[in-house]
C-alpha cells in the first residue's frame, strides 16, 4: 500500500453549512446506489459492453463539483473518463436519463447512442464522459479556451485517472493551458491502478502532482475520500482559475472499490487492502461528520433513504422506456 | 475580380472569417508571426492580434483538442496542421473525439471545428512530409473532408468550411499554392458535398482533385488537340461523397477514369470507382480506370518522386488507351 489518508475521521469546516454537507451526502449516496443498480443490471445482462464504476470515489466528484458550482457561471463545463457515472451526475445529469442511457434507451442523456461510457449532459455542463485515456484533456484546454477569448468567467473541470498522466496528452495539454494561462481545473483521481496495473509500478515518482511543477502551475495532493477537503482544495484552484490564474493540477487520492471493469475481479489487489481502504469510505466520514454536527442517526439515515428512494425510482422508469427506433440509427451524424 | 494565388485566396478567406465573426480565431504552429511554413497566414497576427491568431507549442493533439473544445462552446476555430502528415500524431482527437462527439452525445452540440492541412507531393519533402493523407479519414462520418484544386474553390471552400456547423478538414495542396486563378471581390459562398464539374466533354469522365486535377487539366488539352474531348470532375468534397454529380457525367460519357496521388487501396479513387461501377454498370462502355501511385512510400530524389506522381503523360496515355477499346 502506498498511501492511505492520515486519518479516519474527516476534519470539519466551518464554511460549510449542515446543509451544504447533507446536499453532498445525497449526492454520494445516489451515485453510491446508482452504481449498485448499473452492477446489478449488468449482471442480469440488461447493460451491453463495459462499465466502469466509480464506488469508493464520490468524494472526489461530488466534492470538486459542488466547487464549480459555488459563484459558478453558466458557461462552467465538466470533462471526465469513462468511469463518469458520478461525474456527470455530480453536475446534476436526471438519474432516470443517466440510468436509461446505460441501458440504451431512447430517453437516455445521449438517445442511447453513447451508453456508459459516454454520458453527457451539455445542459448541466457535463460536456462529455470520454473513452479514450487522455483524450478529453486538450478537449478540456479547448473549453477553457472559449472561455478566454469571449471574456467570461467560465472554468473547465477535467477529471481524469492516474493512468492519464503517463499519456502524451496529459503533458500537451497541461504545457498549453499554462502558457495560456486558460481556466482549467486538472483533476485527477489517482485510485492507485490504471486498470490493472499499480501507479507505483508504472509511474517513476511517488507524487502525480509533482508533475505541476514541470508546466510552471500549481500541483496539490489532496485525501480524495474527504469530501470537505476535496471541496476545499478544487475551489481555491476554481476561484484561481476564474481570476485569470490560469490552471491548477490537483491529485486526489482515493481508491475504487470494484475492479476497473465489469470483467476484472482486482484479484492484483494485495489482500486485506480494499478492506482497509473501506474503513475511509468517503461515504462513512460524512455520516461521521453530519453526527459530529450533531445531526442525529436517523436524519442520516434518512438521507440514504431518500437517496435510494430516488435510485430506485429512477431505475423503474428508465427500465420503463422505449429502446430507440432504427431511425435514430442515421441521426446525429452531421449538424 | 482579380487574379490570385490559391496562397492568397487562403489568406484571403481567413482574414475575411476573421474580420466577419469574431468568434473565429486562427491556431497552429508557427502561423502568428512567422506567419506559417507556407506564409498562408502572413500578416493575419498583426491585422487580427495573437489573441486571435495563436502560435501555439509543437502539440498536435493540444492543437486538435482545443480546437474540438473551443467548438463546443460555440467558436469557429481554425487550425492549422502545418503538415498533413501530423494528423497522425493526434489521429485520435480527429478519428475518435472530432468525429464522434455529436453521434455520441445524441446531437446535443455539434464541433463547429475547421482543421487545414498541408497535403501533398512534388516538392522534396520526402516520405513523411508529403502524403495526401485524405484517405486516412474516409471512414469516419460526422467529419466532412475537402480537397480545394483552384483558387476560388480554395477559397469559397475554406469560408463554406468555418462556417459549417461540422467539423471539417481542409487539405489544401502544397504543390498549388503559387498558381494563380480569378476570384471575384465578392466571392460567392460555396455549398460544401458539391462536385464541380470543370470542363465539359463527352468521351470520358476523369475524376480529380488538387495536384491531380490541375494535371488533368493540362492532359485535357493534349487530348483535344487529336480530338478526343474529357469531361473533367472535380469532387471538391470526398466526405460525404457526390456520386450524383459523378453519375450523371459517366451517364453521358459512358467512361470513368479516377487519377489520385496516393496508392489505391483504400483509397477515395477506388471508392468513387465501386460507387460508379455499382449503380452505373449500364453506363459504362469498359472497365473504369484508377490511375493511382505506386504501393511505396514517397521518395525523396526529384526523378523518383516524379516517377512516383502519376504524370500528365501517363494520364494522356490512360485515357487513350481506354478510349482506344
Amino acid at each position: 500500500m502506498t498511501y492511505l489518508p492520515p486519518q479516519v475521521d474527516i476534519d470539519d469546516n466551518a464554511a460549510l453549512t449542515v446543509d451544504d454537507l447533507a446536499a453532498m451526502l445525497t449526492r454520494m449516496a445516489e451515485i453510491r446506489a446508482l452504481e449498485d443498480e448499473i452492477q446489478r443490471a449488468f449482471t442480469q445482462n440488461l447493460v451491453r459492453g463495459s462499465t466502469h464504476l466509480c464506488t469508493g470515489q464520490e468524494a472526489c466528484v461530488v466534492g470538486a463539483c459542488a466547487a464549480l458550482r459555488e459563484d459558478g457561471d453558466p458557461g462552467d463545463a465538466m470533462v471526465c473518463t469513462y468511469r463518469g457515472h458520478g461525474a456527470v451526475v455530480a453536475m446534476g445529469a436526471p438519474l432516470d436519463r443517466s440510468f436509461a442511457e446505460v441501458l440504451g434507451r431512447s430517453s437516455g442523456l445521449c438517445r442511447g447512442k453513447g451508453g456508459s461510457m459516454h454520458l453527457t449532459d451539455t445542459s448541466v455542463g457535463a460536456y462529455g464522459s470520454f473513452a479514450i485515456v487522455g483524450a478529453h484533456l486538450p478537449i478540456a484546454v479547448g473549453l477553457g479556451l472559449a472561455a478566454k477569448h469571449t471574456g467570461s468567467r467560465a472554468v473547465a473541470l477535467c477529471f481524469f485517472g492516474d493512468g492519464s498522466t503517463n499519456i502524451g496528452a496529459f503533458h500537451e495539454s497541461l504545457n498549453l493551458a499554462a502558457i495560456w494561462k486558460l481556466p482549467v481545473v486538472f483533476f485527477c483521481e489517482n485510485n492507485l491502478y490504471g486498470e490493472y496495473s499499480a501507479i507505483r509500478t508504472t509511474t517513476p515518482i511517488e507524487r502525480l502532482s509533482d508533475r505541476a511543477a514541470a508546466y510552471a502551475m500549481p500541483g496539490v495532493q489532496v485525501d480524495g475520500n474527504d469530501v470537505v477537503a476535496v471541496r476545499a482544495i478544487t475551489g481555491v484552484a476554481v476561484r484561481r482559475a476564474r481570476a485569470g490564474e490560469g490552471p491548477t493540477l490537483i491529485e486526489a487520492l482515493t481508491y475504487r472499490h470494484r475492479g476497473h471493469s465489469r470483467t476484472d475481479p482486482a484479484t492484483y489487489r494485495p489482500a486485506g487492502e480494499l478492506e482497509t481502504w473501506k474503513e475511509y469510505d468517503p461515504i462513512g466520514r460524512l455520516d461521521r461528520l453530519l453526527l459530529r454536527r450533531g445531526i442525529s442517526e436517523q436524519a442520516v439515515e434518512e438521507i440514504h433513504a431518500a437517496a435510494r428512494a430516488s435510485v430506485t425510482s429512477a431505475v423503474a422508469a428508465a427500465t420503463a422506456h422505449d429502446e430507440p427506433g432504427i431511425e435514430l440509427l442515421v441521426e446525429d451524424v452531421y449538424a | 475580380m482579380s487574379q490570385v494565388t490559391y496562397r492568397e485566396a487562403i489568406r484571403r478567406a481567413l482574414a475575411d472569417a476573421l474580420a466577419a465573426d469574431p468568434r473565429v480565431l486562427v491556431l497552429g504552429e508557427d502561423i502568428g508571426a512567422a506567419g506559417g511554413v507556407f506564409k498562408a497566414t502572413a500578416g493575419l497576427s498583426d491585422e487580427f492580434g495573437s489573441d486571435r491568431v495563436r502560435d501555439t507549442p509543437i502539440s498536435e493533439q493540444a492543437i486538435i483538442g482545443a480546437t474540438i473544445g473551443s467548438a463546443l462552446k460555440g467558436l469557429r476555430p481554425v487550425a492549422e496542421l502545418m503538415f498533413a502528415d501530423f494528423a497522425a500524431v493526434c489521429f485520435d482527437q480527429i478519428a475518435n473525439q472530432m468525429a464522434k462527439y455529436r453521434y455520441m452525445t445524441g446531437g446535443q452540440v455539434s464541433v463547429p471545428a475547421t482543421v487545414r492541412l498541408v497535403n501533398g507531393a512534388g516538392n522534396g519533402f520526402g516520405s513523411q512530409h508529403s502524403q495526401a493523407v485524405e484517405n486516412w479519414f474516409l471512414g469516419f462520418p460526422g467529419l466532412i473532408v475537402v480537397t480545394p484544386g483552384c483558387v476560388a474553390d480554395a477559397y469559397g471552400l475554406l469560408r463554406a468550411a468555418i462556417a459549417d456547423e461540422n467539423p471539417v478538414l481542409y487539405f489544401e495542396h502544397k504543390g498549388l499554392y503559387n498558381i494563380k486563378g480569378e476570384l471575384p471581390d465578392s466571392a460567392p459562398a460555396m455549398q460544401l458535398g458539391k462536385a464541380s464539374v470543370v470542363r465539359q466533354g463527352t468521351d470520358a469522365t476523369v475524376v480529380a482533385t488538387q495536384l491531380m486535377r490541375q494535371r488533368v487539366e493540362e492532359a485535357a488539352e493534349v487530348l483535344a488537340a487529336d480530338g478526343i474531348d474529357i469531361e473533367v470532375v472535380d469532387p471538391r468534397t470526398l466526405l460525404p461523397l457526390d456520386i450524383t454529380t459523378i453519375g450523371a457525367s459517366v451517364d453521358k460519357t459512358n467512361n470513368l477514369v479516377v487519377v489520385q496521388e496516393s496508392s489505391a487501396a483504400g483509397s477515395w479513387g477506388a471508392t468513387v470507382v465501386a460507387s460508379v461501377v455499382t449503380a452505373h454498370f449500364e453506363s459504362l462502355d469498359a472497365a473504369p480506370v484508377l490511375l493511382s501511385a505506386p504501393d511505396t512510400p514517397i521518395p525523396y530524389a526529384g526523378d523518383l518522386e516524379q516517377a512516383w506522381l502519376p504524370s500528365t503523360g501517363r494520364i494522356t496515355d490512360a485515357i487513350r488507351k481506354l478510349l482506344a477499346r
